[in-house]
């Protein structure tokens, strides 16, 4: 091929010194290159290393990083990595950039139109007036309805979706040869997701524009890329084409990428993961963690948990005296019951309400109306007595979406281990319940003398396993799990998949997951409930749901979610 | 690896933590003040509370090293002929206890307050918090005075030198505590809403638990550097009721009284009893207001990292 390609990337070296006087290479000899009207994924998990890339682009490498090597080439042209700038390019002209955060990557004291024309003024020299006419033609182009009006408006007027759109007309706005896309989005529901990605894609090939696509999530790549760079701790293990890196992967860690991302087209009993796990010593703890169980309580032949006519509105009051104040119903009449070691999920996107039920239920929240009964008893609601719902709490245990709010850092893994074990006099003195608390611990995968630590030593997905530990120290009969592993890569979020289900097994918990995310819903429970709009528009068993769903916002859910094997451009 | 780079950031954050050169010398300064002021029985030449051990005949003696000055009286003597050294240091004792007496008895009451109206919000939030309104609407001073001399209303005793020093700590608290509930307040609606907070509710655990377990450790760097500088300013606050005759008597002085007693002299040209015991406050507020500054700047929150 005779054509420059859009960007050329050859062995770029990008180092941080670190305290101890040596460097991490957190880039180590990638090279990549993509055509005009390519779009090329750049994938790995966190600390990768994928959006170091991006940055070295971008010139966003903060101090004291530096690229220590390489060269990168804007179609054709050489690029200064200290200034973003080069022989005839320039940042922010030849580069368009996109954020993964559309709420924060605009200025929310500009309105619209000065946001675009800010760039256009400055790299291209137009007048406003042109400058205006060109963000306008930009609006439309970006599908955003009507763009007259819409020029005047200020950020916060814009849903997250038409400020990703915005944001991707700016990054147009001086006809740039490459278009940088980090997480473009992860902060969006799986509608808007869908819409920007064809936006992006259709803008690739009319325009023939190269973008780089970091992202983490392999569907979007399979829906999206024609190629595809995937990345393991500064190294580019694996690159070539989609189809061919996704069907035949080579490299080991690709495959156990691959095999880690849950399947949205059919169910399998455990997730495939990369490191074998210390199962003996775990089950037999688990095990010792169910003998201890004193919550037997037989909720008969009805349902463990009950939910009845669930209304939850948030009212904000004005501050004047006096005046009105303004309620919005976030959850409107929900019903629905779990049985005993049943696993129940709950979908829908944000702001369905999905978090506010689970949040009532955990007696977080009180409701407008409606009840929730646990095994029979009303414990939320009209006529719930004060030592049912002091029962109940210890049957009801939560994880949260955060592994980094969800643990007090000034207290001891021990001592937060302890702190239920204590309270609900399931050991007799202190040292009884440290070793509970080991026990726990080695439940959850972790080893015993973790408990002398701090949450700050332990990453993301040991977080959560501790918070798992912390959920079972209760000895609850039904774990409410809100969104726990939508912060957690990949291939961590298999391992606390599996162990939620290795838990399940060995103690019959009942669970109640909430998640955005179908495909882990289906590999994860027997039934499913779709929220929208605060209401429950189908609820059904698993398996029958994927299959045969029958509410059209079921069937448009599962069709928007990106899947690694509906490879788009093969 | 992990290990390493844990100790890597350990190192890194105690160089950071280092404080500049000027704050250094704040802190010694300070220390050395507060030692002197702690030891001042065992170090000062005289007891300037003992009336017999000092004699008229020895008053008004200038410095040493001015003209007519004593080597027995290091920096002079007062009307009474009691030794300005002895007195100051035992003045800045009675300055320093009243000051840290006043600021913890604020950060006790501030904080729980706080707390209760930061974690239950509502009605108690908005009735704690309207009070601590009403409270900032009258200046440090004056409802200092008002309760210094409503307490000498009520009780002739609140006169008495043994009491004084809690009538002023009292006068002084309530004022300060409202800025500790504020700062307390915001904090926990901050953590109040994290998810180790919601954890704990989900366990079951009572609200005192919650609060004093659970969320105040995590709301207590603020209130040192608050403290810090609070300090200085109780210590500034004690002096000037003292100045104004509400304070600690002149046979038990603190370095407010010393001050009031050298100001009736500073026109006759005797500077010195006024001049001393105003360096040592000096000297003491900045340095405490220096450390606390510094503190402020180490703990603000736009500075600290997540988690």
């Amino acid at each position: 091929m005779t054509t420059v390609p859009a960007l050329a990337i050859e062995d770029l070296r990008v180092e941080y010194p670190q305290a101890d006087g040596g460097v991490l290479a957190a880039v180590d000899g990638v090279s990549l290159t993509i055509a005009p009207g390519e779009i090329h994924a750049v994938v790995g998990e966190s600390g990768a290393g994928k959006t170091t890339v991006a940055n070295a682009l971008i010139g966003l490498i903060e101090n004291p990083g530096r690229v220590a090597g390489g060269t990168m080439r804007i179609g054709g042209a050489l690029l200064d990595p200290a200034t973003g700038r080069g022989d005839g390019v320039q940042l922010g002209r030849d580069i368009g950039v996109i954020f993964q955060d559309p709420m924060t990557s605009l200025n929310p004291l500009f309105t619209i139109e000065s946001q675009l024309t800010e760039t256009m003024r400055f790299h291209l020299g137009l007048s406003q007036v042109e400058a205006r006419a060109r963000a306008l033609e930009l609006l439309k182009a970006v599908g955003i309805p009507e763009p007259e009006r819409r020029l005047q408006s200020y950020p916060h007027q814009l849903s997250g979706g038409q400020r990703q759109r915005v944001v991707i007309a700016a990054a147009l706005s001086c006809n740039p040869k490459l278009l940088v896309a980090d997480e473009p989005t992860t902060a969006l529901d799986v509608s808007i997701q869908a819409q920007i990605l064809a936006l992006i894609k259709d803008l690739a090939r009319t325009r023939g524009l190269g973008v780089m696509l970091v992202t983490h999530n392999m569907g979007v790549v399979a829906e999206t890329a024609h190629s595809v760079t995937v990345m393991l701790r500064g190294k580019a293990v694996e690159q070539g084409p989609v189809a061919q890196v996704l069907r035949d992967p080579q490299h080991s860690y690709t495959k156990a990428l691959l095999a880690a991302v849950p399947r949205l087209d059919r169910k399998l009993t455990r997730f495939a993961v990369l490191t074998s796990e210390k199962s003996e010593a775990a089950h037999a703890a688990r095990q010792a963690i169910a003998g201890k169980s004193p919550m037997e309580r037989t909720p008969g032949d009805g349902p463990l948990l009950t939910v009845e006519n669930l209304t939850v509105d948030y009212v904000t009051r004005g501050w004047l005296p006096g005046s009105k104040g303004r309620s919005m119903r976030a959850v409107d009449g929900v019903s629905f019951d779990i049985r005993a070691g049943e696993a129940l999920g709950l979908v829908g996107e944000s702001g369905c309400g999905k978090t506010t039920v689970a949040s009532v239920i955990a007696g977080l929240v009180k409701p407008t109306s409606g009840r929730v009964l646990y095994a029979g008893e009303t414990i939320v609601g009209e006529g719930a007595g004060r030592a049912s719902r002091q029962a109940s709490r210890q049957a009801l245990q939560m994880i949260f979406q955060d592994p980094y709010a969800s643990l007090n850092p000034r207290m001891r893994i021990g001592a937060i281990l302890a702190e239920p074990v204590l309270f609900y006099r399931l050991a007799g003195s202190k040292a009884e319940a440290a070793e509970d608390a080991a026990l726990l611990l080695e439940a959850v995968g972790l080893e015993r003398q973790h408990a002398k630590r701090f949450p700050f030593a332990f990453s993301g997905g040991q977080r959560q396993r501790i918070s798992i530990a912390r959920a079972l120290g209760a000895r609850p009969r039904l774990l409410i799990c809100d969104e726990p592993t939508s912060s957690l890569d990949v291939s961590v979020q298999a391992q606390i998949l599996n162990l939620i289900k290795d838990l399940r097994d060995s103690t019959g918990l009942t669970l109640l997951l909430i998640s955005h995310d179908l495909a882990v819903v289906r590999q994860m429970c027997d039934r499913v409930a779709v929220m929208q709009a605060g209401r429950i528009v189908e609820i059904e068993a698993g398996e029958t749901l994927f299959e045969t769903p029958r509410h059209p916002y079921t069937r448009e859910l599962l069709s928007l979610v990106p899947r690694i094997d509906r490879i788009a451009i093969a | 690896m992990t290990k390493g780079v844990i100790t890597a950031t350990r190192l890194g954050a105690l160089r950071r933590a280092m404080p500049p050169a000027y704050v250094t010398m704040a802190g010694l300064v300070a220390g050395a003040l507060l030692l002197a002021a702690l030891f001042a029985p065992q170090i000062a030449p005289t007891n300037p509370l003992d009336l017999r051990s000092f004699n008229l005949a020895d008053s008004e003696i200038p410095p040493f090293w001015v003209e007519g000055g004593d080597a027995r009286f290091l920096l002079g003597t007062d009307n009474q002929g009691r030794d300005m050294l002895s007195a100051i240091l035992y003045g800045a004792r009675v300055s320093i206890m009243i000051g840290g007496g006043a600021v913890f008895l604020a950060a006790a009451i501030g904080v729980s307050l706080g707390l209760l109206a930061g974690y239950l919000g509502g009605r108690i939030d908005a009735v704690i918090m309207r009070i601590g309104d009403i409270i900032l609407s009258f200046p440090t001073i004056l409802l200092a005075l008002l309760v210094a001399g409503l307490a000498r209303a009520v009780t002739p005793e609140a006169a008495n030198p043994r009491y004084v020093p809690f009538v002023l700590i009292g006068a002084i608290a309530i004022h300060e505590w409202v800025q500790y509930a504020r700062t307390v307040r915001a904090a926990t609606m901050v953590e109040g809403a994290r998810e180790y907070v919601k954890a704990a509710r989900v366990i079951g655990l009572p609200s005192a638990r919650i609060m004093f377990r659970h969320i105040l450790p995590n709301v207590m760097s603020p209130v040192l550097v608050i403290a810090t500088i609070n300090l200085a300013q109780a210590v500034l606050t004690e002096a000037t009721l003292s100045f104004l005759g509400v304070g600690m008597p002149p046979t038990y002085p603190s370095l407010g009284t010393l001050i009031r007693i050298g100001n009736e002299f500073v026109f006759s040209g005797i500077w010195w009893i006024a001049l001393f015991p105003a360096l040592a406050l000096v000297i003491l507020v900045l340095a405490v207001n220096v450390i606390g500054d510094w503190l402020r700047d180490r703990f603000n929150p736009k500075l600290r990292s997540r988690g």
